[in-house]
């Protein structure tokens, strides 16, 4: 074989080799999969969604007071009477003049041009309030479905982003334990017996302590920080586990270096246990941040969340306006089913030895 | 085979003659035909391979056991001889296989096949009870062994706790565990090996079954206590009339057990009949390939037969007259003169492990003790020795995949195991090892070509990735793979072609000193033949040295020129091969080679 002829064969070669890596053939055994495939379209339609709401695409208005309190949704028709009467009764109300014993108002004039203000702008705002939405309003008369848009954008990026925190800082905390051993392992279990050993909603106001402010930030740092554990025991057993595997101390006879061994060797055979960390995570995550609304270290009092629909939901089921109730929680639900079957997929996908 | 119930003349065990009858068939009551003890007709096994397809594993299989007799099942793997067995004993999994609606399994002349679930469940343990490969992991943890063959005669027995306790003694008594009066409330981890296949023997023997299934039931163990095993459970046939199916890869551990023999091969019965004919005038050829491929203790071929000169690709016998120059090949004369180079220099080799003992001791657990040897150029240093005398130990401290205790390994008059890591780095490159288990060695998560690009990439070793791939597609075809592997994922191989992958990632990087470890254990036969012909190749055309560390005394004869025979960490005797093999001089050596089971010479 001469150099001249062989090279465009191995050209060929390396380019085939390319396009059998792992993650080429993991595609290819994900596309193969109509279950992973139907998931992994929610989820992105999910993200396309929260994409379109963060530019203010959609639901921008979500703000906006287009329905009575409470509307219903569309298909179980307006409120019933009693109620509407309820309220104009409350509305005229406010209109009995007040006896002030011959004092002369002196801001009178003045809140009359404000009334007459008010009036116009308010009977504008009536005659568009309506009284069922598709989806049913808020206290506030706020479209739910609007407001679920919205919401996600908060929930949504919570639960992701604070689950790949922690599943990273786990994983890495538990590689580094699980591989080294020793005195690196004594000190980190150490650390994490401690960190276990205070009562969850304590760390978590800790964390909020130190952080000093509000915001989507914070949460996720707070979840994050605190929810590694799990996954950290976990890699730490794995890595004990697969240290000794035969093919490690292969790599090892080689010449390959420690954080090669870890994650070029060791963490694809492991990685099935940090997806479905991941995927447990976002879902816990998502529910944790209604704790944390709840708390008042959530989201501030203008930004919606799906947890703090459903912090507001608590006192509407007595009512019987469940419509907020459902929409965050058929969004949660299906986002978090998708996610788990696409993650589950995928950890099939990115192992060779099972076949499609 | 249909027709041994009725074949004469009959093999009568010797201690049966007290009894004067050797009844191996008996009168059906209802039908008052006579039946074997176990009639397998035309057994054929699928399993489910994906959502609609079913591949045949046993593809027709038919013999019959009689009474009073062994018989051996023998195959290599994927033969087919385990699902059978597992068929009889009724332990195949329900949803993933099924088992063809003609075939017939008749024991003592009931159908085993038309039987409810539960009949089956008592019938096993009771009639008809199975021991496994591996006792270490037959036996549950977490309970004492008494407890364990306790639960087999409360329920089987209906025995109270007091009653299995006794029964329970007199049976450890029987199987020769020592004290048994202590061993009884021991935890399987507090026995060795030896000991933990004695006690599910004493399990399965519990009920008094008529047949006893052993499945590989030596192939864990060392082989001194092989011999004590099979031993015990000829004794124990003969004592209680009972039956044994014994399953097995090895040829000559079958000459030494059993009456009858089967052969399987892909399913299918190549070959069966009485154990002194079908070893000693094979008619089949796949018998007579199996018979040629295992080394022998008295001759040392160029090159070993494999199962390709004797069979084609469809599995039919290729002609006479090609097989003629294969069984009987040159010889091959090894050993040491004297003046040959010297390559590594090991002087006073030791390896301790520390085990915490109690809050601030620590005992010491001297793995290799005080090894020396000098390994010459272009030879191979065989090492043997039974499981825990230290030779896998010494071969990892030669890597430095466990720091040496004390002592020095001289490569080149530069001492390996006191360099800093950086300093070995550039040494890496010149030794090497091929671990024992195939399947574990190689990452699963890597395409083959991603492991023999590896280690050059990290040594520099070739210019560029275009150039690492063409030396590594020729290194593949150099131990006999096709290119294509090259994009192969390692589970898509057989374990013969994954040791061959092994093997090219080390000579990518052109040692000059290969150790291998149980590096053929783990096969096949006739997979062992083909591995062990390579290595030979491979030494002949780049005058590698080997360290080749072993259990097996036959394949340690046949590779190595020099042999170090290991026991409790300690060098016992260190010779060349023929001479060791002649006259062992240590008594240790002497039981080691009294062992090996000879039943086909």
């Amino acid at each position: 074989m001469s150099t001249l002829s062989t090279t465009p064969a191995s050209l060929a070669h390396t380019a085939s080799v390319r396009s059998h890596s792992l993650w080429a053939l993991a595609w290819r055994r994900l596309r193969a999969d109509r279950v992973a495939m139907l998931s992994l379209a929610v989820v992105v339609a999910f993200l396309i969604m929260l994409l379109l709401s963060a530019t203010g695409v959609i639901a921008k208005h979500w703000n906006d007071d287009v329905g009575v309190n409470y509307a219903p949704p569309t298909l179980i028709g307006p409120d019933t009477e009693d109620d509407v009467a309820a309220s104009q009764a409350a509305a005229a109300k406010d209109t009995t003049p007040i006896d002030y014993y011959g004092v002369t108002d002196p801001l009178a004039a003045d809140m009359t041009a404000i009334h007459t203000e008010l009036a116009k702008s308010s009977v504008e705002k009536t005659r568009v309030r309506q009284t069922t939405l598709p989806f049913g309003a808020d206290k506030w008369g706020r479209d739910i479905i609007q407001k679920t848009i919205k919401g996600s954008e908060t929930s949504i990026t919570v639960g992701l982003v604070a689950a790949l925190l922690s599943v990273i800082l786990g994983t890495l905390l538990g590689a580094v334990s699980g591989y080294f051993g020793g005195w690196i392992d004594d000190a980190l279990n150490w650390f994490y017996s401690i960190f276990t050993s205070i009562p969850y909603l304590l760390l978590i106001l800790a964390v909020a302590a130190v952080l000093q402010q509000k915001g989507i930030l914070s949460i996720v740092l707070i979840l994050s920080l605190t929810g590694w554990t799990g996954t950290y025991r976990l890699i730490r057993a794995e890595y004990m586990k697969h240290k000794a595997r035969e093919y490690v101390l292969a790599a090892d006879a080689i010449g390959a270096s420690h954080m090669r061994k870890m994650f070029v060797h060791i963490f694809p055979n492991v990685s099935h246990v940090a997806l479905v960390q991941m995927s447990l995570m976002v879902v816990n995550f998502i529910k944790s941040e209604v704790i944390l609304s709840f708390l008042g270290f959530g989201v501030p009092i203008g930004v919606v969340s799906w947890g703090s629909m459903l912090n507001e939901a608590k006192n509407e089921l007595i009512l019987g306006h469940w419509w907020q109730m459902m929409a965050a929680s058929v969004a949660m639900a299906v986002l978090v089913t998708a996610f788990s079957l696409f993650t589950d997929a995928l950890r099939d996908a990115l192992d060779p030895k099972l076949k499609s | 085979m249909s027709d041994l119930d009725v074949m004469t003349p009959i093999v009568i065990p010797e201690d049966d003659s007290a009894q004067g009858e050797a009844r191996l068939s008996r009168i059906n009551d209802a039908t008052g035909e006579l039946h074997p003890l176990l009639r397998v007709q035309n057994l054929r096994v699928s399993f489910r391979s994906d959502k609609t397809t079913w591949v045949q594993t046993v593809k027709g299989v038919s013999f019959d056991i009689p009474y009073n007799t062994t018989v051996a099942l023998v195959g290599e793997s994927g033969s087919g001889k385990s699902v059978s067995s597992l068929a009889v004993m009724g332990l195949l999994p329900e949803q993933t296989s099924r088992i063809d609606a003609a075939s017939v399994l008749e024991f003592e002349g009931k159908d085993l096949l038309a039987m409810s679930m539960h009949e089956r469940r008592m019938m096993c343990g009771k009639d008809i009870a199975m021991i496994f490969q591996e006792p270490m992991t037959s036996l549950n943890p977490v309970f004492t062994v008494g407890t364990q063959i306790g639960e087999v005669l409360r329920i089987h027995m209906n025995m109270n706790a007091k009653q299995a306790r006794e029964r329970t003694l007199e049976l450890l008594k029987e199987v020769g565990i020592p004290s048994p009066e202590t061993k009884i409330d021991a935890y399987p981890s507090q026995m060795s090996g030896g000991q933990q296949q004695r006690v599910m023997i004493a399990m399965a023997i519990a009920c008094e079954p008529k047949l006893l299934i052993a499945d590989e039931p030596t192939t864990a163990l060392d082989v001194t206590i092989q011999k004590q095993i099979v031993d015990l459970i000829e004794a124990l046939r003969v004592k209680r009339r009972m039956s044994v199916l014994f399953i097995t890869h090895d040829l000559a551990l079958v000459g030494e057990i059993a009456d009858q023999v089967v052969v399987m091969r892909h399913g299918v019965i190549r070959e069966d009949g009485f154990a002194d004919q079908v070893l000693h005038y094979p008619q089949d050829a796949y018998t007579q390939a199996l018979l040629r491929c295992r080394p022998s203790l008295d001759s040392r071929p160029m090159r070993l037969p494999v199962i390709s000169d004797f069979l084609n690709a469809d599995g039919t016998a290729k002609p006479h007259d090609e097989t003629q120059g294969i069984i009987r090949p040159p010889e091959r004369t090894r050993g040491l003169t004297g003046d040959e180079k010297i390559i590594l220099d090991v002087r006073n080799l030791s390896k301790s492990f520390y085990l915490r003992d109690g809050f601030f001791s620590k005992k010491e657990f001297k793995a290799v003790q005080d090894v020396s040897f000098k390994l010459a150029k272009g030879k191979t240093l065989g090492i043997v020795g039974e499981s825990g005398s230290g030779k896998s130990t010494l071969g990892l401290t030669l890597m430095r995949l466990h720091q040496a205790t004390a002592g020095q390994a001289l490569f080149e008059g530069q001492d390996i195991l006191a360099m800093s890591n950086q300093e070995f780095m550039a040494y890496k490159r010149r030794i090497q090892i091929i671990f024992q288990n195939p399947y574990a060695s190689l990452n699963p998560r890597f395409t083959v070509g991603q492991i023999l690009l590896e280690p050059m990439q990290l040594h520099g070793i070739g210019r560029n990735d275009e150039r690492r791939t063409e030396l590594a597609m020729q290194l593949l075809e150099r131990v006999g793979l096709p290119t294509a592997a090259f994009y192969r994922y390692p589970h898509e191989f057989s374990g013969g072609q994954r040791q061959r992958i092994a093997i090219a990632r080390c000579l990518t990087l052109q040692p000059e000193i290969l150790i291998c470890d149980e590096s053929v254990s783990a096969l096949d036969v006739s997979v062992q033949a083909q591995v062990l012909n390579l290595l030979q190749d491979l030494q002949d055309e780049f005058g590698l040295s080997y360290l080749f560390i072993s259990h097996d005394l036959s394949v340690v004869k046949y590779i190595a020129d020099q042999v170090l025979v290991m026991n409790h960490g300690v060098m016992v005797e260190l010779a060349n091969s023929d001479e060791l093999y002649r006259h062992p001089q240590h008594p240790y050596t002497q039981k080691l080679l009294s062992a090996i089971p000879k039943g086909v010479h």
